[in-house]
């Protein structure tokens, strides 16, 4: 034992030796927002901290202010017209590369059009689905139908797009990772390699990759050819890529990184009260899929039954722990109506309700269901499994549904899958009852309700239901914006007169944000705005 | 001998490929893929995904093309992190996590040995107990315990060493010390016991009749004979600890190869699980050869056939 202390004893003097102890940078801003990124392409990225990353070196026709309202980015201006199906962008004046080039219309339209190629084989090509043409554009190479996206560059700074039908949520698309330009020498040139290179990445945004050390760090330089460069605050960014949920707590609490995109769990309940703690809403529902081809769940009147008998207040307040809103409806609250100044909710109201008053009547309802479809007292019902995916949350509200739903008389049986697992079962229809989430990508409720139709990828529910299919077809290219807020409600009836899922509770982005730490910005999509972040210096008290 | 290695190395070969062909026919019989995401993207994306990684051809015609790059020394590109070859992951991650495990094992080794001998001598002495009761905690007590407590102690309340990265020598510390506690514990342990039977053979008795010092007789005589073990172990041990430990790594942030081991599996990466699983499948076999060659050297009474 001596000896081992010895030697670590000669191993910690030697290294303070030659280095310079805790050495760090006062001029960069150091942030974690998640661990190394599978991409930074904006074309292929679909994860939110690669969006977030992604958002510092490039910039779209558009950006999003604060409340999530589309400013303009790269296009100094545009102009719709009056059928709402043509859109004409003016770029700004001088526009240039992160490398000093310039920057014009054709380089959107080929990145565009880049997007959306099979080969290219992008998630988010379907972002582009509002543009006319993106059918042909999506055709294999080999196809002779094969044309591009009605997509044009009028002059250099003139490009003009054709919708398939008006799109009130287009422009608030332009400000997507997905729609922001890339350089076409340089991909072509490395198609796929090009963004792990910090020599090739090139961009249009505030700030420029200068370094990428792998798992460990990138950092970020204000891009001086950014036609806004004068009001970035921040000269470097240092973007941690940390994993570990508890190493980026010590590293928060050690003054290592300012910024925190995760919160561990278990430190939920001590880290509410700090004051670094933030919480913020998303464009996001956490629900239960039921899937709807499986008996007894074929049955609306027992999907009915389950839902009611669900106590949203009780896993808001003992689970989710963060103010989540309990959800009586399935698109959430933070979106708008046709009428901006009211949300899709107050218009479209609730399904049942959530107020804990009403509980004891949802649960003789939802008895009274249950009986009137055969299972009285829940008897001759069949064992059910609610699979879920590895996450104390997760875990806890599957608990609590298990003995929720016990009241029913109704048994179920917990499964834990591993997460790919967990995505095969549930996209295959191998499952009765599912945790579910979904994350809408803009502020229109239709990114809530396109998703449910016959076969559709995201149709976990393997539900089916003609009349639906046939109003979200007529959704997508109805010219009149309240007629076509009328229909997404009537979508959304459709949905709960069927009780084709079972809403739980909003989804909301927690974060630590240290308090010398200012104007940094969250979007509804859970992306992270550092360009006007600056720390205030913490003057001695 | 080098009949006896060319022909171990051809057996070791044989072997990686048995390795290769389970692994690959395994990882495809596991559920889900790698283009799951909790959002699906557009059918046509996904049949784009399909033809580019060839999944829309038979399993045996996938496994020709792999085996076919992999005898050209090809691991192929990652399919989750866009861009990056398998090669360049190992190529980043291995002499990372080749430093850490390299350095852990060393100092596990110049450690346990002499403690282990330390207490062998000192049989049944106060010390012995002590040492083994250490020895004990240390492989019992799992490394994310130990690598916690470090980081609780050291860079949270004494602030010594910084939590994450390894950019200095001074990161090194606290994973290296984590990583050494479990094979610094067992290479004692073992070290004891096989000093044991050695120091009760005749020729030790011998020796010490024909007035060999203790010393001597314990470092050169017993020692020699008593290693064998601890080299068979040190082999496999150093071989699954240069390629990383999947904890260490995470908890500490090390960008070494031992997390893509796991999260390739998760995400179902399938090239970076068959780079990093064929990897570390050649890396046991050489030093499976070279331990054999340690052993013929250390003692020359084993007869390599």
């Amino acid at each position: 034992m001596k000896k081992l202390a010895l030697l670590l004893a000669v191993i910690m003097i030697f290294s303070c030796f030659i280095t310079a102890c805790g050495q760090k940078d006062a001029d960069i801003l150091s942030v974690n927002i998640g661990p190394e990124p599978d991409t930074i392409d904006p074309a292929l990225n679909s994860a939110v901290d690669g969006a977030t990353l992604i958002i510092h070196a490039f910039e779209g026709l558009m950006n999003l202010d604060e409340k999530g309202v589309p400013t303009p980015g790269q296009a100094e201006t545009y102009k719709i017209s009056d059928d709402g199906l043509t859109y004409t962008f003016t770029l700004r004046d001088g526009l240039k590369w992160s490398d000093g080039t310039e920057l014009n219309a054709e380089d959107f339209v080929y990145s565009w059009n880049r997007a959306v190629d099979p080969e290219t084989a992008a998630d988010y090509a379907y972002m582009f689905e509002c543009i006319k043409g993106y059918d042909t554009a999506t055709l294999p190479a080999t196809s002779e139908d094969r044309a591009p996206m009605a997509v044009k560059a009028i002059d250099a700074k003139t490009l003009e797009v054709t919708l398939v039908a008006p799109s009130p949520f287009f422009l608030e698309v332009c400000a997507f990772p997905a729609l922001f330009p890339v350089k076409k020498d340089i991909v072509e040139a490395n198609p796929e390699g090009w963004t792990t290179d910090p020599e090739t990445y090139i961009g249009n945004g505030p700030y420029k990759l200068v370094e990428w050390v792998n798992k460990s760090h990138m950092i970020y330089e204000k891009n001086e050819n950014y036609w806004d460069a004068e009001n970035i605050v921040s000269d470097k960014i240092k973007f941690v890529l940390l994993e570990d949920d508890n190493a980026i707590l010590t590293a928060f609490k050690n003054g290592d990184i300012l910024f925190a995109d995760t919160v561990a769990n278990a430190e939920l309940e001590a880290m509410k009260k700090d004051p670094a703690f933030k919480v913020t809403e998303q464009f996001g529902t956490y629900y239960v899929s039921f899937n709807t081809q499986k008996d007894p769940l074929d049955d609306a009147r027992v999907r009915k039954a389950l839902i009611l008998a669900v106590d949203r207040n009780y896993i808001v307040d003992k689970l989710g722990q963060l103010n989540q809103t309990p959800m009586a409806a399935f698109v959430p609250a933070s979106l708008f109506d046709a009428d901006k100044t009211k949300n899709f909710r107050e218009v479209g109201g609730d399904y049942y309700s959530v107020a804990t008053s009403e509980f004891e009547a949802n649960l003789a309802e939802a008895k009274r269901l249950l009986a009137e479809a055969g299972y009285p007292e829940g008897k001759g019902f069949p064992t059910i499994t609610y699979t879920y995916n590895d996450s104390s949350l997760h875990k806890s509200i599957a608990e609590a549904l298990q003995n929720m739903w016990g009241e029913l008389g109704i048994t179920v049986k917990l499964e834990l899958q591993e997460w790919n697992v967990f995505l095969n079962s549930r996209k295959k229809g191998d499952y009765y009852v599912a945790r579910n989430g979904w994350l809408a990508d803009y502020n229109d409720p239709v990114s809530f309700l396109d998703m449910w139709v016959t076969g559709g990828g995201n149709n976990d529910a393997q539900w089916s239901n003609a009349e639906y299919d046939k109003l979200i077809k007529d959704i997508k290219v109805e010219t009149d914006s309240a007629k076509r807020f009328e229909m997404m409600h009537k979508a959304e009836d459709i949905i709960f007169e069927e009780s084709m899922l079972c809403p739980i509770m909003t989804y909301v982005d927690e974060y630590l944000q240290a308090p010398q730490l200012k104007n940094v910005r969250s979007s509804p999509l859970g992306f992270k705005y550092f360009m006007y972040a600056s720390v205030e210096e913490t003057t001695a008290e | 001998m080098t009949k006896y290695i060319i022909k171990r190395i051809a057996l070791g070969l044989l072997t990686v490929f048995i390795v290769a062909t389970l692994t690959f026919f395994l990882m495809r019989l596991v559920p889900g893929g790698p283009f799951l995401s909790e959002k699906t993207p557009s059918a046509a994306t996904l049949k784009a995904l399909e033809e580019k990684y060839h999944f829309n051809e038979p399993l045996s015609v996938q496994y020709r093309i792999y085996m076919e790059n992999l005898v050209k020394g090809d691991f192929g590109v990652s399919m989750k992190r866009k861009g990056t070859t398998v090669n360049d992951i190992i190529a980043k991650g291995f002499p990372v996590s080749a430093r850490i495990g390299g350095l852990s094992i060393l100092i596990s080794f110049c450690i346990g040995v002499p403690i282990g001998t330390y207490a062998a001598y000192k049989r049944g002495k106060f010390i012995d107990k002590i040492i083994m009761f250490f020895a004990t905690c240390g492989i019992a007590v799992p490394s994310f315990v130990v690598s916690t407590i470090l980081l609780i102690v050291f860079s949270g309340w004494l602030g010594w060493f910084p939590s994450f990265g390894l950019t200095t020598p001074l990161h090194y510390v606290m994973p290296v010390t984590a990583l050494c506690v479990y094979p610094t514990a067992y290479i004692s342990r073992l070290m004891r016991s096989s000093m044991l039977d050695v120091l009760g053979q005749d020729y030790m008795r011998t020796a010490k009749a024909k007035g060999v010092g203790q010393f001597s007789s314990l470092f050169k005589h017993a020692l020699r004979n008593s290693i064998l073990p601890v080299v068979t172990y040190l082999g496999p041990l150093l071989a699954y600890t240069v390629v990383g430990s999947f904890v260490i790594e995470k908890i500490f942030n090390i960008p070494g190869l031992g997390r893509d081991f796991i999260s390739s599996i998760t995400s179902r990466d399938y090239p970076v699980i068959m780079g990093t699983t064929v990897f570390l499948a050649l890396l046991l076999v050489a030093i499976n050869v070279v331990v054999d060659i340690v052993y013929k050297i250390i003692d020359p009474r084993i007869k390599l056939k």
